[in-house]
């Protein structure tokens, strides 16, 4: 009786994988598709995962219609992991063996990212982790398999360091939800502004649970450590209430706060017009463009003519990410796994921001960020006074990050 | 001193919202006797609700309506929630209503981002308290003055219906005995839904309440829950005043925490519970539970039997088929299948504590993500070989279950489940925090199988042998002396003091047996995975083995794996749909409610009506 | 000879009520001692602290001649004292000759053994006992849906599992109707008789006291106000008072008083 009911299981579960499967089939044009498996927490970070997969979306209409990758269309097979490691890593298997995909790509959360490395490097599959942001992917757990698109965690806290670093501003407090992440991005931002001017002084530490901050608990705490600036790497809802409290309380009265991710429209868009004027963070200017910002500007009509909204930085990175993807097997001129991942090795790949390259030495893109100043525009908070960062300028030395990296 | 304030009022406005969810939780268990999960969904839907009335509402009325009308609102839709959810499953047995609350969680968020998309809002301000009040020099935002004045305004108005109306009367005679109220030829049925409309309603209040200080987002449901649940335990579940004191309490020290040991921020609620419950086992105001006051609702369990030889040769074949899956060729299946396989001892070992000790735990998953770690560390930091570490993980976990068996078991009822959640969450937050060791959430990665099982077909075959080993050996247990002795002192745990049963003893070696088994679970999880991290270790994970080992069916022997190895397998078909949570919160619920024995129990019982199997009229 | 029980000065309080009250008594080997009082006079205390549930605020309880106060309950029992409640305690999830095999294997120490099933460990020895009490023919049903008359005789049957030389009997009649009562304290006095165990019970039913015990306590609000053989104590003014102030008189219908 007991067995039947789980035989009952297995019955449907073939059939339903059966069906998924010929769906698939269906969607094939001339040729054979090249898939490529997109593993994403669709549901669990869904304002950060859909316009990451319209921009891919995008991508591939382009990619398509001029012809696609080696002639064959180029086709992505998108799977919700539920932000859990575990399944990703099950979805991985079945994308790889079941569904006949080329190569993996996807993520957001760093320890997914880490999972979904892993299991490439043991597999001898190729990964591309595109929005991942932990050092980790490419530094102490990085290996051959995997590769790494976004600006990392380090990059971009360097790029904010190095902003710090021209001030007069001598005692920082800084503020991170506790999590690795946050721990990553408050130990680059001490390292490399600490490099650059060794007077610089640590007075306050803040580390609120993450998507659980006591905002004013934590504002408390840090006017009580008297900062000249405040470094600020908490982000989403916990942001909201940092930004609100701060502002009530007046925390951020002539005080320069950096925010790491802080300018992102994924970040900045819903504070409204209470996002924080002066702030110095990375993020995305997609609004400011002109015709002078060339394939910036084109990306960004493109994107709002196909979808009717305007793109988060999950837009271009997603877009970025199927270009990456479509230029490296077209290198390789194969679908075959070791070709893709020799490809990746020092592929340079034109996109909206720039030309970037995936460095042979850490299979880290060359990806940067923009870093502007946050103000109010038309009840909205936006980055002005921007530049564009090349990431291949806030990396350690090729001998440190030799050392960083596992023997291969 | 003007720091000291400033941050006593921070605490006492932090309080405000917190307590009127824990207050609506604790209504909603005195009176009903469900925990309900999906409590800190009707949390987030009272701030979307809030913060949609507020964009249409004008003005400060406007305002301050809209929250009211959030909380109403709210309460109606608790109201089509008990009368089309739990209305059905009241005589279902104890606790088993959590897990339609769960296939709640599921719909709500599913429907909350359809109706009002994934982008998070930020909650408006209060009109004409928008500013900041100077106490001593310190600042303090004009709204959490608000919060602090309203707060007690609403408990003391709950404390007036509770303690001086007709209804409140009702109320509390329910909470010390359902069935005297119906007695009172008081509709029991009504009683229930206006609890829940008002303990809902409460929490929709609590929503719309924080928005100025915060907004609406789709992870606020999880994100309450801990400490709503960790509140009312420490005020004492059903006790009102209980939940004021603790939320305050608990508000306050996370203030100090923040500032004195920024650090703290993931476990500090979580001691001040495990040694609340120390000294006094029922929280600050709770009354203690009288033994087998909430039990068995619902028939009484049956009798167990060993198999018989048909079924032993059904086991058998079935077995043979399932070993002959990888001849399938399909390498997914062989994966699919371990991943079934290991989740199905993980549940199985759960239901061994639920179904045959009556030790509802909460924070199992403590043990299955701590044999994972066990194995992580020694892989990653010993360089032990599989073989051993697959060895040492059931053996660590178990030596974990020993500790922490120890300090729960002081406890009953709910309130060992809720010591089971703190310690699981203690263990997270060691993970989580310890990141030197552990990674952090990070986790360790690389630890993948010896060569000789490291093909995934091989890897198939070892966790088919162990798992369904371990199974056999939890199910030999039941059968054993051993399991005899868990059901008597969970039948009755006088008559087994009195016939030479150390209960406490029994259930210690049961709760460590069951971590034991867990841990193994957890061994092959890591080893099939090649890496952990502390998510294995969270409340969520604890969930999903309680939840299947209730759908499987909690007063049989099979419920554990047979449940797991359904909803593993369901889980895997619809997750490829987009709005999957919405599809398996409706199964969830649609099973609850056509199956209230589990599935296992229900089919029993459909055979039995069809004459397919011996019935229990046989044995009468 | 040693009085196989022996209570010293035993008393309990909760708060200001004294529940027992410096009770001191023997119980000789192979007697049938009834306790009796009316409702609230202590003999549910009493008993606790006999059998190790509660503790005693003062006084000793010897057992042969070897202190046993507050011993755990299953100490008392491996000591070879049985047990049964005046609301009867048994395994609802198992079957009745279960119930009397749980009692057996933690007698003879085999529930850490991991061979074999428990449900054919003591099976023969469980239906010998069975059979004493009469639910042979009942062994393997279910326990929940027994009557409740037969759920007081498994539990007798139980008690008996571990070969007690004492036993205490918390109104074993208790919620039975007045004919089954006679039925089983005929049964229990025969069963106690022929293997020379020594008990002591309390019983509401003064036709069941007075037609079966050697000897008879009277417990009034806590202290002991009669103790001595049953003719004795039928004519003892003191105990008349104590029952003819609670408006019952030593007959069968006061058993209908606490039935509801």
């Amino acid at each position: 009786m007991n067995r039947k009911t789980f035989l009952t299981g297995i019955t449907g579960l073939v059939a339903a994988s059966t069906w998924a499967a010929s769906g698939m089939a269906l969607m094939a044009q001339s040729g054979e598709p090249i898939k490529i498996g997109e593993i994403n927490h669709y549901k669990r970070l869904a304002a950060f995962a859909e316009p990451y997969k319209k921009g891919i979306e995008l991508a591939l209409e382009e990619i398509n219609a001029e012809g696609g990758v080696l002639d064959r269309p180029l086709e992505f097979i998108f799977r919700d992991d539920q932000g859990d490691p575990g399944e990703a890593i099950k979805i991985a298997e079945e994308l790889m063996t079941s569904e006949g995909a080329a190569m993996i790509t996807g993520s957001i959360l760093s320890n997914v990212g880490l999972a979904i490395a892993s299991l490439a490097a043991e597999k001898e599959w190729v990964y591309l982790a595109a929005e991942p942001l932990a050092d980790a992917v490419t530094w102490s757990q990085g290996n051959p398999w995997t590769f790494r698109l976004r600006a990392s965690t380090y990059m971009q806290a360097a790029m904010l360091a190095e902003q710090a670093a021209q001030t007069d501003a001598v005692k920082y407090a800084t503020i991170a939800p506790n999590y690795a992440y946050g721990k990553d991005a408050v130990a680059a931002f001490k390292e490399v502004l600490t490099e650059l001017k060794p007077e610089v002084e640590f007075v306050g530490e803040q580390w609120p649970a993450l998507f659980k901050i006591d905002a004013g608990a934590e504002v408390q705490a840090l006017e009580r450590a008297k900062p000249d600036a405040i470094y600020n790497v908490t982000f989403g809802p916990d942001l909201a209430k940092f930004v609100r409290e701060g502002g009530t309380r007046g925390l951020f009265e002539g005080r320069t706060v950096y925010g790491l991710l802080s300018g992102e429209p994924e970040y900045i868009e819903p504070l409204g017009d209470e996002a924080p004027e002066g702030w110095v963070v990375t993020g995305y200017p997609w609004y400011d463009f002109t015709e002078d910002d060339g394939a910036n500007k084109a990306f960004v009509d493109a994107y709002q003519a196909r979808w009717e909204e305007t793109p988060k930085l999950g837009s271009l990175v997603g877009y970025m990410t199927a270009q990456s993807i479509a230029a490296a097997i077209e290198k390789a001129g194969s679908t075959e796994g070791d070709a893709i991942r020799q490809a990746f090795e020092g592929l340079t790949v034109e996109t909206p921001v720039d030309t970037i390259t995936f460095r042979e030495i850490d299979n880290q893109a060359t990806m940067g960020a923009f870093v502007g100043k946050t103000m109010l525009k038309d009840g909205a908070g936006v980055m002005t006074d921007w530049t564009y960062k090349d990431g291949a300028d806030y990396l350690p030395s090729d001998e440190e990050v030799a050392k960083l990296r596992p023997a291969e | 001193m003007g720091l000291f304030i400033a941050q006593l009022l921070t605490g006492l406005a932090n309080a405000g919202a917190l307590f009127m969810v824990a207050s609506g939780l604790s209504l909603i268990f005195g009176v009903t006797r469900v925990v309900n999960f999906a409590h800190g969904s009707f949390y987030m839907l009272g701030a979307y609700v809030g913060y949609t009335l507020m964009q249409v509402l004008p003005g400060a009325v406007g305002f301050w309506g809209a929250i009211l009308l959030a909380g109403l609102i709210v309460g109606l839709i608790g109201i089509i929630v008990e009368i089309c959810v739990l209305r059905p499953v009241y005589s279902a047995p104890e606790l088993f209503q959590l897990v339609a609350t769960f296939g709640v969680i599921l719909v709500i968020q599913d429907l909350t981002l359809m109706i009002w998309g994934p982008t998070d809002l930020l909650g408006p301000r209060a009109p004409g308290l928008k500013g900041v009040v100077r106490i001593m020099g310190e600042p303090v935002p004009q709204y959490d003055i608000a919060l602090i004045v309203i707060t007690p305004f609403v408990a003391l108005a709950l404390w007036y219906l509770i303690a001086r109306t007709r209804v409140g009367t009702l109320v509390r005679a329910a909470t010390q005995d359902r069935e005297m109220v119906g007695a009172l030829g008081v509709n029991q049925a009504w009683l229930f839904t206006g609890v829940f409309f008002l303990g809902c309603a409460l929490a929709g209040l609590g929503g719309a309440l924080q928005l100025p200080k915060g907004g609406a987002d789709l992870l606020m449901d999880f994100s309450i829950l801990a400490s709503v649940f960790v509140v009312v335990v420490i005020g004492g579940m059903g006790s009102l005043p209980g939940a004021y004191l603790a939320a305050v309490i608990i508000s306050v020290l996370n203030v100090f925490g923040v500032t004195y040991l920024p650090q703290s921020t993931l476990v500090l609620m979580f001691v001040v519970m495990v040694i609340v419950l120390m000294v006094r086992p029922f929280g600050l105001l709770g009354r203690e539970e009288v033994a087998g006051e909430h039990g068995q609702v619902g028939e009484p369990e049956r009798p167990i039997r060993p198999a018989g030889t048909g079924v032993r040769l059904l086991v058998a074949f079935l077995l043979a088929l399932l070993a002959s899956v990888p001849l399938l060729g399909s390498n997914f299946y062989n994966v699919l299948i371990t991943d079934i396989l290991i989740f199905c001892l993980f549940a199985a070992s759960l239901h061994f504590l639920l179904g045959q000790g009556g030790l509802v735990s909460f924070g199992h998953a403590a043990f299955f993500g701590g044999g994972a770690y066990v194995a992580a560390l020694l892989v990653t930091y010993a360089g032990t070989p599989m073989e051993l570490a697959l060895l040492l993980a059931p053996l660590g976990a178990g030596l974990a279950a020993i500790v922490i068996g120890w300090v729960c078991l002081r406890s009953t009822g709910v309130y060992f489940a809720m010591l089971t959640l703190a310690f699981g969450q203690l263990l997270w937050s060691l993970a989580f925090q310890w990141g030197d060791i552990t990674g952090g959430d990070d986790g360790l990665v690389n630890i993948w199988p010896s060569d000789w099982a490291s093909d995934n077909v091989v890897f198939f075959y070892l966790a088919l042998v162990l798992c369904v080993g371990g199974i056999l050996l939890l199910r030999h247990a039941a059968h054993a002396p051993f399991g005899y002795a868990l059901r008597a002192a969970r039948d009755s745990a006088r008559q087994a003091e009195a016939t030479g049963i150390n209960t406490r003893h029994v259930q210690w070696v049961a709760f460590t047996f069951a971590g034991t088994m867990a841990g193994l679970a957890g061994g092959l999880f890591v080893f099939s995975k090649g890496s952990v991290f502390p998510n294995e270790l969270e409340i969520a994970r604890s969930f999903d083995a309680l939840i299947v080992v209730f759908l499987g069916g909690v007063k049989t022997l099979s419920g554990g794996w047979v449940g797991g190895a359904f909803f593993e397998s369901v889980k895997d078909v619809l997750t490829r749909f987009e709005y999957w949570r919405l599809a398996l919160g409706l199964l969830i619920i649609f099973v609850v409610i056509v199956a209230p024995d589990g599935i296992v129990g229900s089919l029993r019982k459909l055979g039995e009506r069809l004459g397919w199997l011996r019935g229990e009229r046989e044995l009468r | 000879m040693t009085p196989v029980l022996s209570v010293r000065n035993l008393s309990r309080s909760f708060g200001a009520i004294r529940a027992v009250d410096d009770v001191s008594f023997d119980l000789a080997p192979g007697e049938l001692l009834a306790l009796i009082g009316p409702n609230g006079a202590g003999k549910s205390t009493c008993f606790n602290m006999l059998m190790g549930q509660l503790r005693p605020s003062a006084g000793k309880v010897l057992l042969k001649g070897q202190e046993i106060t507050g011993m755990r309950p299953r100490r008392i029992w491996r000591m070879g004292v049985g047990r049964t409640f005046q609301i009867t305690a048994t395994y609802a999830s198992m079957t009745v000759v279960e119930n009397v095999q749980m009692a057996l294997i933690s007698h003879y120490r085999r529930i850490y053994a991991p061979l074999p099933y428990a449900t054919r460990l003591y099976r023969d020895e469980a239906m010998d006992l069975l059979e004493t009490v009469g639910m042979e023919d009942q062994a393997d049903r279910h326990c929940a849906v027994l009557a409740y008359g037969d759920l007081k005789r498994l539990e007798l049957a139980t008690a008996l599992a571990h070969d007690p030389f004492l036993l205490l009997m918390d109104e074993p009649t208790a919620g039975m109707a007045p004919r089954e009562r006679i039925g089983l304290m005929q049964l229990t006095a025969d069963i106690l008789n022929s293997k020379g165990i020594s008990v002591l019970f309390t019983e509401h039913d003064m036709d069941v006291v007075f037609a079966h015990a050697h000897r008879v306590m009277v417990l009034n609000r806590g202290q002991l106000i009669a103790n001595g053989p049953v003719e004795e104590i039928r004519a003892d003014p003191r105990v008349q008072e104590v029952y003819l102030g609670g408006g019952t008189v030593f007959a069968a219908q006061a058993a209908g008083a606490h039935d509801a």
